[in-house]
């Protein structure tokens, strides 16, 4: 199972996202931003960062790269596509999610282990979470503000397309505490929050029982490879 | 072709003006330079310099870059070492990190360096392009830069300043090494007004690399290409190293912000990554970062590294600023620029790389089989010197030692008139006001701005002891690294506080379960000129060279930052002083706070009344005076020794070492990690060390540590302590239920108030 990760200029988590496809038993494939070829993958993900420095808007310069271009038309056809992060703002300077996203409430870069509520299970990403279950996972970003109008977070709620929301607390100031969307097909998830880093123990965020144990993040991409199994 | 069109002088300065115009002023002086250095200069090249030559001696003279005051000391370094002590080592100091051998054909290279000044002048960029730079130093040795760490003194917390310098500091800081994608695991906040006007900002950084991957900065191959790439160069930083890092401030005078550096993390990053990619393909025979004096620096120590010389047209550099003349742009300390020395075969290939990182690049010139650096501006001569007189035979003082004026009455000034808690609820009080004071309390306000989880391999980074990163994924391999400083102590006794700088980083590598391997040092002083400041800088170095030598430990490199001072106020001599240490399997690593219910808690070391210099008294009486702690390294190196030995048998469930603000505070930060409580008794400690109850709180008596074991492993444990000669006394049992720290005969504190006192202190001060 082939699961394509993009790297651009200034991208920084695209390792961490081809370790967590490995650990939940896919096969990472390393795409290139300048590359309109991705290679037959089955799934692609739009790691963290900086891309292009964030210059113009975070996400803005990415979204109009090659391979980006392509993850759009075949975003069209259905492949899914997870974008964490810098990979969220990519998803919502390109119109596959909508919205936008800002500087920090409290204006500092937050970087900490946040609770999210799942609040939509039937999703390429999230199908082997339970509903409104509660999950523990790295939050990092200075622009992470989500803002939308009232008429598209109407319907972002009324279609139950709000796929994670901020829980004891919002770190960013995102409108209706919202961490993550899908789109109404459900094969593009994108969030602030990142579960390729709680996917190994030892390396996660701390939990109850152990420190840096959590590996909530694991089943992002677990949920992928099955559907696509399935599919 | 209609003949030879004639060349027009463009009205720089030229080798043959030199010759010809001998007696032409020159603003040797307004440059940083003495009198007798521009002698100097004049007698290496038989005719006065040219401009051009004058700017680069300049730079590469200042202290900054040519250690003129401290190499005498240095030196010790290399000296106080045994073979057994360099069996791990690679490359040692003079080259731009040091490499350590840390098994499994895998190497580190680490160093911490100051950017203290343009910091305090402009926080947000000096502090930014200090991450930056430290960053190309370990890159340029080949290494994939991995992790960083800094080490912060701000000054008094309410004046308003402060605020205006943690803010930039703390914002450079996260806004350049979250954009490399590199993890902060670490690093040290200290609040002291002695600071106010001269804030010290370190920054460390690691990085990782197979054996055959080291680089070296040198060119010795003849016809092989001299390459500057990465970012344009641009007017700032011009002369940051010899106007800001190399003379004191005044508070007259013209702003010297223009001296800052301005740093760009994205080109930074692009760059990394084509580096990376360059050597990665063997397309480069030598390779340095532009740093402190930019082309000067880089050019010539490339040659004199590499025993040959070099050829340059500077008008081949790509420049941001058209107006920029040859002096500036040898000057310049624009950032994220590097030079590489390129086969001229391989040049097609390098071209390929860089290009698809969209990074742009010049041929500057080539290497000569000649001990000479020419310089060309168009058809001009504007430089024509031997290289390694710029690079490696600056000058070198012995300055001036005297024993400060105020040390001996320093030291008189004991503690022991101090009151004392006359009460247990004193006793308490006290414990909490220490713990809620700004240099006690909670940094996450800080921490939490950095990325700790970028890479995927943070084994442990802020608030425990040490930062653990994982080298190998397959093995699990690991490095911990820790850097403490205590300024109060080396103000107390320099000697004696370098050696104590050294053994608590020494120690928070060893409540890991690492072994300490290597020791960089960033050492922070105030003027040389001051023969008061050179006797605590010849005093620490050699405290430190002789530690090092007693824990068999190497110095692999470092940084020294001199001219911390403001008038005739010098900042504590702060030597930081970092620790490496490898571990087999980061899995293995110790956390420093209780996790489990009912798990004995065992006081290693034994406790002295040792209250100068103490956070004790410091923070709760405003004294500071007497002798910092003993030091035993011996017991120090025991008590490493066993931590490693009963990590390796699981023995431990936890491990944190006892510091600033004694058992006291140690106890509360083990309970506030994972909010778990604890019965404590303090009754035996008293009995055993005969000291009283203040003394068993707050003493920072040293090899102290503050360890849990499973009620399983007790005897195992204890007998492991008394085989190895480690005072070992069990002084509590952790409770995960109560939601207390019980301290018996002292007082019930609730764990609840005790993170509400300890973790509002830093959002109150900064917003």
């Amino acid at each position: 199972m082939k699961i394509g990760v993009i790297t651009y200029p200034g991208t920084l988590d695209d390792r961490d996202a081809q370790r967590a496809i490995r650990l939940a038993g896919g096969t990472p494939v390393p795409l290139w931003h300048a590359d309109d070829d991705l290679k037959k993958v089955d799934a692609v993900v739009l790691p963290g960062g900086f891309s292009y420095g964030d210059y113009l808007r975070c996400g803005a310069i990415a979204a109009q790269a090659p391979a980006t271009k392509e993850v759009i038309r075949l975003a069209g056809q259905g492949l899914p596509v997870l974008g964490i992060c810098n990979g969220f703002q990519i998803l919502v300077e390109s119109h596959l999610l909508p919205g936008g996203l800002i500087r920090n409430e409290k204006q500092h870069f937050v970087c900490k282990d946040q609770k999210l509520r799942v609040e939509n299970n039937q999703t390429s990403w999230t199908n082997m979470f339970e509903k409104d279950e509660e999950i523990l996972i790295p939050l990092k970003n200075g622009e992470g503000g989500y803002i939308a109008s009232d008429e598209t977070l109407k319907m972002l709620e009324d279609e139950n397309l709000i796929t994670f929301r901020y829980l004891d607390g919002n770190p960013n100031g995102s409108l209706n505490d919202i961490a993550g969307l899908t789109n109404k097909r459900g094969n593009v998830v994108g969030l602030m929050p990142h579960p390729e880093h709680a996917v190994e123990p030892g390396f996660g965020p701390d939990t109850k029982t152990a420190m840096r144990s959590g590996i909530d993040g694991l089943k992002f991409f677990q949920s992928v490879l099955q559907q696509v199994v399935n599919a | 072709m209609l003949g030879k069109k004639k060349l027009e002088p463009s009205g720089v300065d030229t080798t043959a003006m030199a010759t010809t115009e001998p007696e032409k002023e020159q603003p040797w002086q307004e440059l940083g330079l003495k009198q007798d250095e521009y002698a100097e200069i004049k007698n290496i090249l038989g005719r006065r310099p040219t401009s051009s030559e004058l700017a680069m001696y300049s730079v590469m003279w200042s202290e900054h870059c040519s250690y003129k005051s401290s190499k005498i000391y240095l030196r010790q370094f290399g000296e106080k070492v045994t073979p057994e002590m360099k069996k791990y080592l690679m490359v040692g100091m003079g080259e731009n990190a040091g490499v350590v051998d840390i098994g499994e054909g895998l190497a580190v290279t680490f160093k911490v360096e100051s950017h203290n000044h343009p910091s305090y002048i402009e926080p947000f960029q000096g502090a930014a392009t200090g991450v930056g730079g430290i960053v190309r130093d370990i890159l340029s040795m080949g290494a994939r830069p991995i992790a960083v760490m800094d080490q912060l003194r701000f000054g008094a917390p309410t004046n308003p300043d402060t605020a205006r310098v943690v803010h930039g500091v703390v914002d450079g800081i996260s806004f350049y090494g979250n954009c490399l994608g590199l993890p902060n695991i670490g690093g040290e906040t200290v609040f002291d007004s002695v600071y106010q006007g001269n804030p010290l900002v370190n920054a460390l950084s690691i990085g990782s690399m197979k054996h055959e991957d080291l680089q070296l900065a040198k060119a010795s191959n003849p016809g092989d290409l001299v390459i500057l790439f990465g970012a344009r160069t641009g007017a700032d930083g011009i002369g940051g190293v010899s106007v800001l890092a190399s003379e004191t401030f005044e508070s007259t005078g013209p702003t010297k912000r223009p001296a800052v550096q301005v740093g760009d993390p994205f080109a930074e990053k692009v760059l990394i990554e084509c580096c990376l990619e360059l050597f990665n393909s063997g397309v480069v025979a030598g390779i340095q970062d532009l740093g402190g004096a930019g082309i000067s620096c880089a050019t010539s120590e490339l040659a004199s590294n590499g025993g040959k010389g070099m050829r340059v047209q500077l008008k081949n550099v790509l420049l941001r600023d058209e107006s920029l003349t040859p002096e500036e742009i040898l000057m310049s300390e624009s950032q994220e620029r590097m030079c590489a020395v390129v086969p001229k075969k391989k040049l097609k290939e390098f071209e390929k790389i860089v290009q698809k990182w969209e990074v742009e690049y010049s041929v500057l010139g080539d290497v000569i089989d000649e001990d000479r650096l020419y310089i060309k501006w168009g058809h001009e001569e504007i430089v024509n010197v031997p290289p390694r007189t710029v690079a490696h035979d600056g000058p070198i003082y012995e300055r001036p030692v005297k024993l400060p004026k105020y040390q001996k009455a320093l030291n008189k000034d004991s503690s022991s008139g101090l009151a004392r808690a006359k009460n247990a609820s004193e006793l308490a009080s006290q414990l909490m006001e220490l713990i809620a004071t700004p240099n006690q309390a909670d940094k996450s306000w800080i921490t939490a701005q950095y990325d700790k989880y970028v890479g995927g391999n943070t084994a442990l980074s802020m608030p425990d002891d040490s930062g653990m990163i994982r080298v190998s994924e397959e093995s699990g391999l690991g490095v911990a690294l820790a850097t403490d400083a205590n300024g109060k102590y080396s103000y107390l006794n320099p000697y004696e506080g370098a050696r104590l700088a050294l053994a608590e980083a020494y120690r928070n590598v060893a409540v890991t379960g690492a072994l300490p391997r290597a020791v960089t040092n960033c050492l922070n002083f105030g003027s040389p000129e001051n023969p008061e400041v050179m006797w605590q800088f010849k005093e620490a170095t050699a405290g430190l060279a002789d530690a090092c030598l007693e824990l068999g430990i190497p110095v692999t490199g470092g940084n020294v930052s001199f001219y911390n001072q403001s008038g005739d106020i010098a900042i504590y001599p702060t030597p930081v002083v970092g620790v490496l240490g490898v571990i087999d399997d980061v899995a293995r690593r110790i956390p420093s706070g209780w996790q489990d219910d009912g798990n004995n808690i065992y006081l290693l070391g034994e406790t002295f009344d040792e209250l100068d210099g103490s956070a004790w008294a410091k923070d709760l009486h405003d004294h500071l005076g007497g002798q910092p702690p003993k030091l035993d390294l011996a017991k120090e190196k025991l008590l490493a020794e066993l931590l490693h030995g009963a990590s390796i048998q699981g023995l431990i469930e936890s491990a944190h070492d006892l510091s600033e603000g004694g058992l006291g505070i140690a106890v509360l930060e083990a309970s506030l990690r994972f909010n778990v409580g604890a019965r404590i008794w303090l009754g035996d400690i008293l009995d055993r060390d005969q000291i009283d109850q203040t003394a068993a709180l707050f003493s920072e008596s040293q090899s102290r540590v503050l360890v849990t074991v499973g009620r399983e492993d007790d005897v195992k444990f204890q007998a492991l302590c008394e085989a190895r000669g480690v005072p070992c006394l069990r002084i509590g049992v952790t409770d995960s239920t109560s939601g207390l720290v019980e301290i018996k005969d002292v007082a019930d504190l609730k764990l609840e108030d005790i993170r509400t006192s300890w973790s509002g202190v830093m959002s109150e001060l900064f917003g």
